[in-house]
C-alpha cells in the first residue's frame, strides 16, 4: 500500500508502459510490488538486478562502441582508425544495404546504394582491408549484420584465422537477430523458418568452435524504434531470444552450451526512470527465465549482457543541437542501467551519416561519464530508491504479462510470420505521431519551445559515386584473379550442405576463404531455402 | 469539384533496399484514416514492380518513401519506368529523408511534390485532395 494518498490536485502521470507514477514512493510501495525475495540481490548474484558483475564498472567501464562504416573498406578503415585513436574501445561495423541483403556491389539492384549507409563488403578481401592493423583481441568488433550474417561471420572468422588469432579465444558480436528484421529494419533474405535455421547454425558453430564469441545480439532496439513501447521492446526481444533457445535445444545443444553467449541490444530514449527500471527489470526477468524455465546451471547463462544505446527515436530533426543534450541524458540512463556496451546516436543522425565531429561528440559524451562525473565509481547507485525499485518490480510484471499474451496468441514466430507484431507496432507509431501533432506527447522543439528555423546547422555526408565505381572495379579485378575452380567447388559444397540440412558455417567459411562473394553465397542459399516477399501490412 | 476521398487510390511503396518503414506505415495509416483508399507494397520493391502494381491498383497517386539517401538514383529509374508505362499523368510523391536542396532536382525528374520527414500528414492529405480533384 502506498502511504501518501494522491492529492486530487495532482495531474496523473502515466508512463509509456502504462504504469502510473505516484507523487511519492515509500518502502510500502516496494514491498507491495515485490516479485520475489531475491529481487534486490547483491550485484553479481542471481537474479542480477543490480548488475551481472559484483564490481561492474569499478573493474571495467562499459565498452564504447559507436556504429561506424561507410563507402569503401578503405574509407571505413580510416574512420575505424580515427575512432580507436580517440579512445573508442570497440567497433560496431555498419554495412551498406547491398551487403546486408546479400547483393554484390555490381548487382543491378545495388545501383546507387553501394557504400551509402555503411561499408560495402563483397569478399573476404574487403574485411582484410577494413581491419588491417587493428588488434582483434584488444578491440572487440560487433558486426551489425542480419540477413547475410552467416556469410559475414564466416568472413570475420576466416579473417581472424588468417591473421593467426586463436578462434577459441576470439571475442566479438554479430547482431544476427533475423526475427526482428521481419518486424523492423527489414534486411531479411530467406523465409522466416530458414532464417531461424541459419541463426541456429551460427549459434551451434560458435558453441563448438568460438565459445567466447557472441553469435546473436537479440534486439528490442529496432522494434522500439519502429513504434513499440518499452514493455513490448523487452517482451518481444525475450520472446525472440526464447525462440532461438528453443531452436538450439531442438538441435541437441544444452542451454549451458550457448545461453551465456546470447547478448541483447536495447534502446535508451524515453522517460528517464522508466528506462532504468526497464533494464533492471529486464536483467532480472531474463535471469529468471533462463534458470527457472530452461534449467540453466551455469550462472553466466542467466546473464543479460547488453548494449544499451542509440536512442535515435528520441532525437528530433527540429533544433538538432538539442540532440547533443538528449544524447548525454540517454548515456546517463545507459550507465545507470548497468550496460556492458554503450553507443550513442549522433546529433545529426536523423539526417545523415555522422560527420567526424558529430561522432567525436558522441564518443566524448560517453567518456565524460567515465572520466569526469564519477558515474562508474559504485555499482547500481540507484538501488534502494523506493521509486526505482517499485518501478523495476512493476516493469518486470508488465513484461511478463506481455510475454504471456504473445505466447497465448500462438508464439512470437507465428505472430511475426503473420504480420501481427508488425501491424501492432505500426499502429503505435501512428498513435505516437498523432500525439506529437496534438501535443499530448510533449517534445521539445516539436510541440514545445518551437522555433522558426531557417537553416539547420547539419552537414550532410556526401555520397561518393566514384567510391562505388572503385568498389565495383575492385570486385571485378578480384574475380579475375581468384581461383575460379576453387570458388565453384566451394559453392557446390555449400549447396550440398544446405540441401542436406547441415550446418552451413563450415562450408561458408571455406567459400569465403576461396573469395566467393556475398552475392554468390547468398544466391546458393536462396536457391535452396527460397526467398521472402514482405506482405505490405500496416 | 472534389472527388470522394475513398475513390482516390494511393499506392505507397518502398523502393530500393532501404528497410526504414515506420514513416511509410504512419503515412499509410494517416491517409487511410483521412478516408483515402491506400495500398502499401512492402519493402524492397523495384521501380518496375511498383509501376505494375500502380497499374493493377489503378492508383491515382504513387508515393515513394526513401530514407537511405538514394532518392536521386531511384527516382531517375522511376522516371523511366513511369514514362514507359504511360503513367506520367498520375500524381508522384516522394517522402523520407530528403534534403531541402534535393527537392528541385526531384521535381525536375517529374516528382509532383516532396514531403520530407516531419511533414504533418494533414499537409499530405490536403495536397492530394487538391491535386487529384
Amino acid at each position: 500500500m502506498s502511504a501518501p494518498k494522491k492529492s486530487s490536485a495532482v495531474t496523473p502521470v502515466v508512463l509509456e508502459s502504462g504504469i502510473e507514477v505516484q507523487p511519492v514512493y515509500t518502502q510500502a510501495d516496494v514491498d507491495a510490488s515485490s516479485i520475489g525475495p531475491d529481487d534486490i540481490a547483491p550485484p553479481g548474484e542471481y537474479p542480477f538486478t543490480r548488475g551481472i558483475h559484483a564490481q561492474m564498472y569499478r573493474k571495467r567501464p562499459f565498452t564504447m562502441r559507436q556504429y561506424a562504416g561507410f563507402g569503401t573498406p578503405e574509407e571505413t578503415h580510416e574512420r575505424f582508425t580515427y575512432l580507436i585513436e580517440r579512445g573508442q574501445t570497440g567497433l560496431n561495423v555498419a554495412f551498406d544495404l547491398p551487403s546486408q541483403v546479400g547483393l554484390d556491389s555490381d548487382d543491378p539492384a545495388a545501383q546507387g546504394e553501394v557504400g551509402r549507409v555503411g561499408m560495402a563488403v563483397d569478399t573476404l578481401a574487403d574485411m582484410e582491408t577494413a581491419f588491417a592493423g587493428i588488434d582483434l583481441e584488444r578491440i572487440t568488433v560487433s558486426l551489425t549484420i542480419n540477413g547475410s550474417a552467416s556469410t559475414m561471420m564466416a568472413m570475420y572468422f576466416a579473417l581472424a584465422e588468417k591473421r593467426g588469432y586463436d578462434l577459441s579465444r576470439l571475442r566479438g558480436t554479430a547482431q544476427n537477430d533475423i526475427l526482428k528484421e521481419f518486424v523492423a529494419r527489414g534486411t531479411w533474405i530467406y523465409p522466416v523458418e530458414a532464417s531461424v535455421k541459419l541463426v541456429g547454425d551460427t549459434i551451434e558453430y560458435c558453441a563448438q568452435h568460438l565459445p567466447k564469441y557472441s553469435p546473436v545480439s537479440v534486439c528490442g532496439y529496432h522494434i522500439r524504434e519502429a513504434g513499440a513501447d518499452p514493455v513490448q521492446e523487452m517482451a518481444y526481444a525475450f520472446c525472440i531470444a526464447k525462440a532461438y533457445i528453443d531452436h538450439s535445444l531442438e538441435r541437441g545443444l544444452t542451454v549451458d552450451e550457448f545461453a551465456s553467449r546470447l547478448s541483447f541490444n536495447f534502446d535508451i530514449h524515453g522517460n528517464f526512470f522508466e528506462q532504468i527500471a526497464k533494464f533492471r527489470a529486464g536483467r532480472r526477468l531474463w535471469a529468471r527465465i533462463v534458470r527457472e524455465d530452461y534449467g540453466a546451471e551455469n550462472p553466466r547463462s542467466s546473464w543479460l549482457r547488453m548494449i544499451a544505446g542509440g536512442g535515435g527515436g528520441g532525437l528530433t530533426i527540429e533544433q538538432p543541437e538539442n540532440n547533443i543534450a538528449r544524447g548525454a541524458y540517454y548515456a546517463l540512463i545507459s550507465a545507470l542501467s548497468g550496460t556492458q556496451t554503450m553507443a550513442l546516436c549522433t546529433y545529426d543522425e536523423a539526417y545523415t551519416i555522422p560527420t567526424e565531429k558529430a561522432a567525436r561528440i558522441a564518443l566524448r559524451t560517453m567518456q565524460l561519464l567515465t572520466t569526469e562525473l564519477g558515474i562508474t565509481d559504485t555499482v547500481d547507485p540507484l538501488a534502494g530508491s523506493y521509486y526505482v525499485e517499485t518501478l523495476t518490480n512493476q516493469f518486470e510484471a508488465a513484461i511478463r504479462r506481455e510475454m504471456a499474451a504473445v505466447d497465448e496468441a500462438g508464439g512470437v514466430v507465428q505472430a511475426i510470420a503473420a504480420g501481427r507484431v508488425q501491424a501492432r507496432v505500426a499502429q503505435q507509431a501512428y498513435a505516437h505521431e498523432q500525439g506529437l501533432r496534438s501535443g499530448s506527447i510533449p517534445k521539445v522543439g516539436v510541440n514545445r519551445y518551437v522555433e522558426q528555423e531557417d537553416e539547420r546547422d547539419v552537414a550532410f555526408h556526401p555520397y561518393d559515386e566514384s567510391g562505388a565505381t572503385r568498389k565495383v572495379a575492385a570486385l571485378r579485378r578480384l574475380k579475375a584473379q581468384r581461383d575460379q575452380a576453387a570458388v565453384e567447388r566451394s559453392l557446390a559444397a555449400l549447396r550440398a550442405a544446405a540441401e542436406a540440412g547441415d550446418n552451413v558455417m563450415p562450408a561458408s567459411i571455406a567459400a569465403v576463404k576461396a573469395y566467393a562473394t556475398v552475392g554468390e553465397i547468398t544466391a546458393v542459399l536462396e536457391g535452396v531455402y527460397g526467398g521472402y516477399q514482405e506482405p505490405g501490412i500496416f | 469539384m472534389s472527388r470522394d476521398r475513398n475513390s482516390i487510390k494511393i499506392l505507397l511503396a518502398k523502393p530500393g533496399l532501404d528497410g526504414h518503414d515506420r514513416g511509410v506505415k504512419v503515412v499509410a495509416l494517416g491517409l487511410r484514416e483521412a478516408g483515402f483508399t491506400v495500398a502499401y507494397t512492402g519493402l524492397r520493391q523495384g521501380v518496375d514492380a511498383i509501376v505494375q502494381r500502380a497499374i493493377a491498383e489503378q492508383a491515382d497517386v504513387i508515393g515513394l518513401s526513401i530514407l537511405s539517401g538514394s532518392h536521386l538514383p531511384i527516382c531517375q529509374r522511376m522516371k523511366v519506368a513511369i514514362e514507359q508505362a504511360g503513367l506520367t499523368h498520375r500524381l508522384w510523391l516522394v517522402g523520407g529523408n530528403i534534403p531541402e536542396a534535393h527537392k528541385a532536382p526531384l521535381k525536375a525528374l517529374g516528382v509532383s511534390e516532396v514531403f520530407p520527414f516531419g511533414t504533418p500528414i494533414a499537409d499530405i492529405v490536403s495536397y492530394i485532395e487538391e491535386a487529384v480533384s
